[in-house]
């Protein structure tokens, strides 16, 4: 039996271990949030942080989460971090379809974690493992700059 | 005076668009569904404006064939010119008619009268609302005619709501997508295709299908053969195992080169579309034969690429239809084809629209709901179907290639005389309900009789190959000719902006040509043909933008590129400048767009959709190009099929007209064409040297670098 946390829960899997995450977190937690774009790692739409690393699930086998915590979209809005990215996100209406958005999100609240100063060089770095057919990629970086910021304001508030 | 809504005369009774609820709210109805282009906020916002209601009293119900009116596809730039005009008038009739009936429960005239979250208030301080005047006065209205020619609309001051978009907060972090969509007791369901949308075999391997690990049935018809599981994940494995066990048959397709080399190769039907002899130019003198130029143009064939592969779920009726779940853009279209492929009456066929990745055209949706129908109706099973990355990328239509010819000639004073374009390319459209037969991937498998319909492209003056075919500027004697290619080596369909990427292409580069071979500024060029104030303005105003006349020299490394286009040449007006830097690739540094979109209803979404459709010409212009070989469709992943990446998105500065006394004007597509001429502009500016063929890949770019060493025929 393999035990991980899953955003706030505890859970187990009595499943193949073998079997991917995206798939996990999607059928047996009842997350949609976590999206499958190609089942391949290429296009980042699964995107969920294992221990604050941002890894696809969809090529992610569920044993390697063992003991881990895993945090997906879903869960953004009970993250300190992850509420103010998202947030940001609806200010700038940073989508059209929004299917890639929740990867995206679980990304960048990892980066602005470990790094609150990230550079824009460095947020598009980021950004460049995740696919966006729709165009949105302008207002989607605006709205990571606005979440940097706000974050930055919150951490200096005494 | 006409109606202004084509969707008016489908849908005639105010009660057809919009229904009072018990709670105090108001259902409003639509056939034009969300897509990600916004469409929900823009058709809110006009509706709550109309009504003088809240956003937040409002329930939005679109694209359900049990309820909503029937406003065929949500395409073609289309939704604010008819599905907005529709509620605008709606909303103006049903307010007018409540006005009257307010005035005189309040005992005030109509213009006393002011409107505030559906609530009536009359300088007494008294007030009353849309629902107790529906409810406690029985104020008849729902069988109220919208389709009046002249209805007297009554105006009332209300407050001006302001609508954002509501569905992205569920699509960010839950259960937002059709894909999220669970039915009780539900089977998921992968369909065995091979790399070809027509590829079949000579024999299913059914006993080591079976076998598979997550497949618990193997459902066969014809040649339709669907692996069914409980387990999601170990069926897509299974799915990838079982393409491979299966001995595939391709069609005999044409040997992949590059399109201007493949499209006059292939069989054709050829015919003068559009011939139009100037009065002016008969009168002129024989043009100067050292301005005419003869050039040929191409794109090749380009993925839709949803991010998302396209799913669906159905489940069987007790009256013996289905129902289906699809993110399809027509969804009464696709009812219909599916009550005809399954022998069942229009009403036993109930499909609901629900959000899907984004898509730009026909994808594969209405195949997957056909896959999803076709399972739970043949074998009573609730279904859920999603295709694979591969089937998106291979067996989903895709947007068809395009040659496109033009010469044209210069008179002495330098101005356009003569110009013939010739146009190779497919149907643009292959959409369920366009054609005579079923255009549903999985029909042609499972039923014996089914075929691919007959292709027939779309007639101008919309057109599909030639979409903007006919030069918005004034070009003396016109003549477009089409060669309308049948078959294909894929299949092909609407892709956003049909022919209008290829066409304003080809129309750009060559003015760019035209005017450089005549020792001609770009911008003063394309003004001395242009007698339209609102495309003259776009034009001007991005080059102030961009400060077009301090571009420099070419061949510098750095170029600069102009183009405009007015899309459909009666809807939105695009003009663009792109700045780019050419050293191994195009690397875009910057575009400026100015739009004129008439009234401006959602400053927001537009503004998206001008962003999306810039970025997403950038990505078919720069990139994009479907691979195929003798064994199929070989772009089939990511890898194979690379789209722009965030490293590469230039930065945007878009100005929208909005001028609010002009008609709105259809803008979603508006700005691939213009994109696509820009950037091949800007790529000769730096480089001194024009590619003519997409994409501007370094491949391609190389290639124009060494023929331009030799003699262009002119």
């Amino acid at each position: 039996m393999i035990k991980l946390q899953h955003n706030r829960d505890q859970v187990s899997s009595t499943q193949d271990p073998q079997g991917d995450l995206l798939h996990f977190l999607r059928e047996q937690c009842s997350d949609a949030s976590v999206r499958f774009g190609c089942g391949s790692g290429h296009c980042g739409a699964c995107t969920v942080l294992i221990d604050g690393q941002a890894q696809n699930a969809c090529t992610t086998p569920v044993w390697s989460g063992e003991g881990k915590h895993i945090q997906t979209a879903k869960g953004l809005p009970q993250d300190e971090v992850g509420r103010l990215v998202l947030a940001a996100f609806v200010e700038e209406q940073a989508a059209q379809c929004a299917y890639c958005i929740s990867g995206i999100l679980v990304r960048i609240t990892g980066l602005l974690k470990s790094q609150p100063a990230a550079t824009e060089a460095q947020i598009k770095d980021s950004l460049s493992r995740h696919l966006c057919r729709c165009g949105a990629h302008a207002r989607i970086l605006r709205a990571v700059l606005l979440a940097q910021k706000n974050i930055q304001h919150v951490n200096t508030l005494p | 005076m006409s109606i202004p809504s084509p969707s008016l005369s489908t849908a005639p009774l105010a009660k057809d668009w919009l229904r009072l609820s018990p709670e105090g709210l108001f259902e409003l109805r639509s056939g034009k569904v969300e897509l990600g282009q916004g469409i929900s906020a823009a058709l809110t916002q006009i509706a709550c404006n109309a009504l003088g209601v809240k956003a937040t009293q409002i329930i939005w119900l679109a694209g359900d064939t049990r309820y909503s009116p029937d406003e065929g596809f949500t395409a073609g730039s289309q939704s604010i010119e008819v599905g907005g005009q529709a509620w605008q008038r709606v909303g103006d009739i049903v307010r007018s008619h409540f006005a009257l009936a307010a005035a005189e429960r309040l005992c005030c005239e109509v213009s006393d009268l002011v409107l505030r979250s559906g609530a009536f208030l009359a300088p007494s301080g008294l007030q009353t609302t849309y629902h107790q005047l529906a409810h406690e006065d029985k104020v008849a209205w729902e069988d109220l005619r919208v389709d009046t020619e002249n209805p007297v609309l009554l105006t009332i001051p209300t407050e001006q709501e302001s609508v954002t978009r509501t569905d992205l907060w569920l699509k960010f972090t839950g259960d937002g997508f059709v894909h999220d969509l669970r039915l009780p007791d539900m089977w998921h369901a992968r369909i065995l295709r091979g790399p070809h949308p027509h590829s079949t075999a000579a024999e299913w391997p059914v006993a080591q299908l079976e076998k598979l690990k997550g497949v618990e049935q193997v459902l066969i018809q014809n040649n339709f053969v669907a692996l069914v599981g409980r387990d999601e994940g170990a069926l897509i494995k299974a799915h990838v195992q079982a393409r491979q066990l299966t001995s595939w048959t391709i069609p005999k397709l044409p040997v992949q080169q590059a399109a201007h080399v493949l499209l006059p190769s292939m069989e054709k039907k050829s015919n003068i579309a559009l011939h139009q002899v100037s009065q002016e130019t008969q009168a002129n003198a024989p043009c100067n034969d050292a301005h005419r130029l003869r050039r040929q143009y191409s794109r090749p064939y380009i993925a839709h690429a949803s991010i998302g592969p396209s799913c669906a779920l159905a489940c069987p009726t007790q009256d013996g239809g289905i129902q289906v779940w699809s993110h399809s853009q027509g969804v009464f279209n696709l009812r219909d084809q599916i009550a005809r492929a399954l022998n069942l009456s229009k009403t036993q066929v109930q499909v609901m629209h629900e959000p899907g990745a984004g898509c730009y055209g026909h994808n594969g949706a209405d195949d997957v709901a056909f896959d999803a129908a076709f399972i739970a109706h043949t074998w009573g099973l609730n279904v859920r179907v999603q295709w694979s990355r591969e089937d998106e990328l291979t067996v989903s239509p895709m947007g068809a290639a395009s040659l496109v010819e033009i010469e044209a000639s210069l008179n002495a004073e330098g101005c356009i005389q003569q110009w013939h374009a010739q146009v190779w390319s497919h149907a643009h459209v292959n959409r369920p309900g366009w054609g005579k037969g079923l255009q549903l991937l999985g029909a042609w498998s499972a039923l014996p009789h089914e075929k691919p319909p007959e292709p027939l492209d779309m007639p101008l003056p919309t057109g599909g190959g030639l979409r903007n075919a006919a030069p918005a500027y004034d070009v003396g004697d016109l003549t477009l000719e089409h060669h309308f290619l049948e078959s294909s080596p894929m299949r092909v369909s609407a892709l956003r902006s049909l022919g209008a990427h290829a066409n304003v292409f080809a129309i750009e580069s060559l003015m760019d040509e035209l005017s450089d071979a005549s020792g001609q500024d770009p911008l003063a060029f394309r003004l001395k043909h242009l007698a339209d104030p609102r495309a003259r303005h776009v034009l001007q105003k991005v080059s102030e933008m961009s400060n077009w006349h301090s571009r420099g020299d070419a061949g510098t490394g750095i170029g600069y590129g102009m183009a405009y286009a007015r899309y459909k040449n009666k809807a939105g007006y695009c003009a663009l400048v792109a700045q780019v830097e050419v050293s191994e690739r195009v690397k875009v540094l910057k575009v400026w767009a100015c739009v004129d979109a008439g009234k401006v209803v959602h400053s927001d979404g537009l503004h998206n959709q001008i962003e999306g459709g810039i970025l997403q010409a950038i990505s078919w212009s720069l990139l994009e190009s479907v691979q195929w070989n003798e064994q199929g469709i070989s772009s089939h992943d990511w890898e194979n099929y690379p789209i722009l990446s965030f490293l590469d998105v230039p930065q945007l500065d878009i100005h929208l007209v909005d001028d609010p006394s002009t008609p709105s004007l259809g803008s979603g597509e508006v700005a691939t064409g213009p994109c696509a001429g820009a950037l091949g502009n800007a790529v000769a500016h730096a480089l001194g040297v024009r590619a003519r063929h997409l994409p501007l890949s370094p491949e391609n770019l190389i290639l124009a670098m060494d023929q331009s060493h030799e003699p262009i025929p002119s």
